[in-house]
């Protein structure tokens, strides 16, 4: 396995700079999500690791030597995309073994047999192995192509979006099932969505990249505790953070068109107008609440509920545990945890308080 | 305003059945989604109610008069399939009120009905605006006002968000319910996506298999769900369904030693729904279990999931079956520890694997 870093790296296209400068490192053995809007230049910056597009500027090492001379096959990387790439009329063990089969990797038939088992066990396809591919579902498809990927064990994993097609149910069981492999088998993977949620729940660290910079890297705990900038905030969550514009007056904080005004001890510092941040967690429904309003809206969700309260001109999103038995219409009281409220700048970027 | 009702109505291509014989009641004002996986017949059920398709058997009534055979014109309901894209020359004005002027509304009613939605989905102050110079959210807004500004006596809505990114469909979800709770406009919802039938339906009708599974609010379907299909279907992740063997007021499960002890009030109920065998299926939702040193259920770490407020951990039985448990993300489990916890006994269900139907509590004496 293999530390992965890129240096400057600056990729432009007639009219567009796809990648500005972008500089990060993949730990050995770490679990790497890029994270960013369509557009923002992950599927690129994947390619250029792994060779397949040319940077202009920069470099990318593989543990500390520079491989930007190296062709795609010499740099020992495997990639899974979104869309299944297998040869249909093969069975599922001869997409498997078709990577050891290379002349150039002299491998055994016993050696490539005895792989592919264990690959086929570890992703629960043991019993697909005759199958041919082109009667499997889309998620029996997506393990093979997984298997294939890991089945001749490179350097680097490459993920593209590898579980964007499919249903809701079976994302879930696979993001669970490739974080244990994952970990399980310690394989250096850069993996790549426009999914937070994926990122949150697989990643060790997790780039944001927005218009082909890097805005922010840290683990999914300092993305959602500490997000760089507005755009990160409301990228990370579901439901999103409330955002609003606010004041400092006289010793006091107030979130502009709303009721809710705060003493300004708790943002020393700040600028006399900034913007504030609240997760939907962080607002309280609470008998004694030191805020009011009334609730316009509730959605749900079963493991929780989301509370749409309106006070004065503004809305507050708040999440509650369970199905809630608070009634549209009903006069709210609630309070803020402000000691995990996030601050920022007119321009987007966090204050430090 | 109206009440649908559904009585025995069935659709049948050659032998197979798209959707068996159903019944179901839509009351006045209530906001109804049809659930289920593709292929589950609730498309095909819309349609019906709609005209846009025949039905093979049963009929439809609207405010008690049968429109089985009406023309779906004559209905007057509208069909809303999508949020088309707007007109990019015409103002948000112009676009929202297209629908009523090709239906030859007044100039009155339809400035009155413009007006009217455009407040209640606060974009009164974008109506001059073309759709190039509002943002995505608004444009989704605009788009919502035009497919709602006739005032029909239902509407019907076949996966209108599908499109839509998840960010988007956020918002939409809770503009369209906004809406209904202040027009209280009589809806039939369809959607495959249970978050979107959770957080919108007065009332969820789960469909699969061209057969209604439950009728129930989301809080019914939730808690109680009637079979198998349901537990799974709704929720993310979906109830935790493990398999095992009653005796004695104890369930077995296979793999590492879980002895789970019956609550006393489910242990008649369970004899009784087992119909005398002693294979059953234990179910609870992730928020059920309670982690504890002393739990009396246990499992091993398989992977763990920060989710933003919280957290999720899986924890493995035996080589088929995994635990999911929604925890603390203050707690992190390195991979094969061993993790103990209890369950809510408000919150386990048991399920018979034979029927995969529900096991009703007895009632309290």
């Amino acid at each position: 396995m293999s530390h992965v870093e890129l240096s400057h790296i600056t990729k432009t296209y007639p009219g567009v700079t796809a990648l500005d400068d972008i500089s990060f490192d993949v730990k050995d053995g770490e679990f790497f999500v890029l994270l960013g809007p369509t557009g923002a230049g992950k599927t690129t910056t994947l390619r250029v690791i792994a060779g397949l597009e040319k940077q202009d500027k920069g470099s990318v090492l593989f543990d500390g030597k520079a491989v930007d001379n190296f062709n795609p096959s010499d740099r020992d990387v495997a990639l899974v995309f979104q869309q299944y790439s297998l040869y249909p009329t093969m069975s599922v063990y001869d997409n498997l073994a078709f990577p050891l089969r290379s002349p150039l990797r002299h491998t055994s038939a016993e050696e490539i047999r005895k792989k592919v088992e264990e690959t086929a066990e570890i992703l629960h396809i043991s019993h697909l192995l005759k199958r041919k591919t082109a009667h499997l579902s889309g998620g029996e498809m997506q393990r093979v192509s997984i298997g294939r990927a890991i089945v001749r064990s490179p350097r680097v994993f490459l993920m593209d979006e590898p579980l964007s097609n499919l249903d809701a149910k079976l994302r879930e069981a696979l993001r669970i099932e490739l974080q244990h492999l994952q970990k399980t088998q310690g394989s250096t993977t850069l993996f790549v969505t426009h999914d937070q949620i994926e990122a949150l729940t697989m990643a060790d660290r997790i780039a944001v990249l927005n218009q082909g910079r890097i805005l922010q890297v840290g683990t999914p705990e300092d993305i959602y505790d500490r997000p760089a900038t507005t755009f990160i905030a409301q990228l990370v969550g579901s439901p999103r953070i409330n955002l609003y514009k606010a004041r400092r007056e006289d010793g006091t904080i107030s979130i502009n068109a709303s009721e809710v005004h705060v003493p300004a001890s708790h943002g020393n510092n700040l600028p006399a107008d900034f913007l504030v941040g609240i997760r939907p967690e962080n607002i309280k429904p609470d008998l004694k609440g030191e805020f009011s309003g009334r609730l316009v809206l509730t959605e749900p969700l079963g493991v929780e509920t989301i509370l749409h309260i309106q006070s004065g001109q503004s809305e507050f999103i708040g999440l509650v545990p369970g199905i809630t038995t608070y009634r549209i219409g009903d006069a709210m009281k609630f309070n803020v945890a402000f000691e995990h409220v996030h601050y920022f700048g007119l321009n987007g970027d966090r204050l430090q308080s | 305003m109206s009440t649908i009702e559904l009585r025995q109505v069935e659709k049948k291509f050659g032998d197979l059945h798209a959707v068996k014989p159903l019944d179901l009641t839509i009351q006045d004002g209530e906001f109804v989604v049809l659930l289920g996986p593709s292929g589950c017949g609730k498309t095909t059920t819309l349609r019906m109610i709609s005209g846009l398709e025949a039905v093979s058997g049963g009929t439809i009534w609207l405010d008690g008069r049968n429109v089985t055979w009406l023309h779906p014109s004559a209905r007057d309901i509208a069909f809303v399939f999508q949020f088309y894209a707007l007109y990019p020359h015409l103002t948000a004005w112009r676009n929202i009120a297209f629908p009523l002027q090709a239906q030859g509304e007044s100039p009155e009613n339809v400035k009155k009905r413009v007006n009217e939605v455009a407040k209640l989905l606060r974009i009164e102050h974008l109506l001059n605006a073309r759709p190039g110079q509002l943002s995505g959210g608004d444009q989704q807004r605009v788009a919502l006002a035009r497919a709602l500004v006739r005032r029909p006596a239902a509407y019907l809505m076949d996966e209108p968000l599908g499109a839509l990114d998840a960010d988007f469909r956020e918002t939409m979800r809770s503009e369209i319910k906004r809406l209904h709770v202040l027009q209280h406009a009589t809806t039939v919802y369809v959607t495959h996506d249970q978050i979107e039938a959770m957080a919108m339906g007065d009332r969820i009708v789960v469909m699969s298999e061209a057969a209604i599974q439950q009728i129930g609010t989301p809080a019914q379907v939730y808690y109680d769900p009637a079979n198998l299909f349901v537990a799974r279907f709704i929720g993310s992740p979906g109830m935790n369904l493990i398999a095992g063997k009653y005796a004695d007021g104890i369930v077995q499960m296979a793999g590492l030693d879980n002895r789970y002890p019956v609550p006393l009030e489910w242990q008649s109920a369970l004899k009784k729904g087992l119909d005398g065998g002693s294979e059953v299926i234990i179910g609870f939702r992730p928020e059920a279990a309670q982690i504890n040193d002393q739990g009396k259920l246990i499992g091993k770490v398989y992977a763990s999931e920060m989710q933003g407020s919280s957290a999720v951990l899986h924890l493995t039985i035996n080589e088929n079956d995994i635990f999911h448990i929604r925890t603390d993300r203050l707690i992190s489990y390195p991979i094969d520890t061993l993790v103990h916890f209890d369950i809510d006994p408000q919150m386990v269900r048991f399920f018979n694997p034979k029927t995969e139907a529900a096991i009703k509590p007895e009632v309290a004496q």
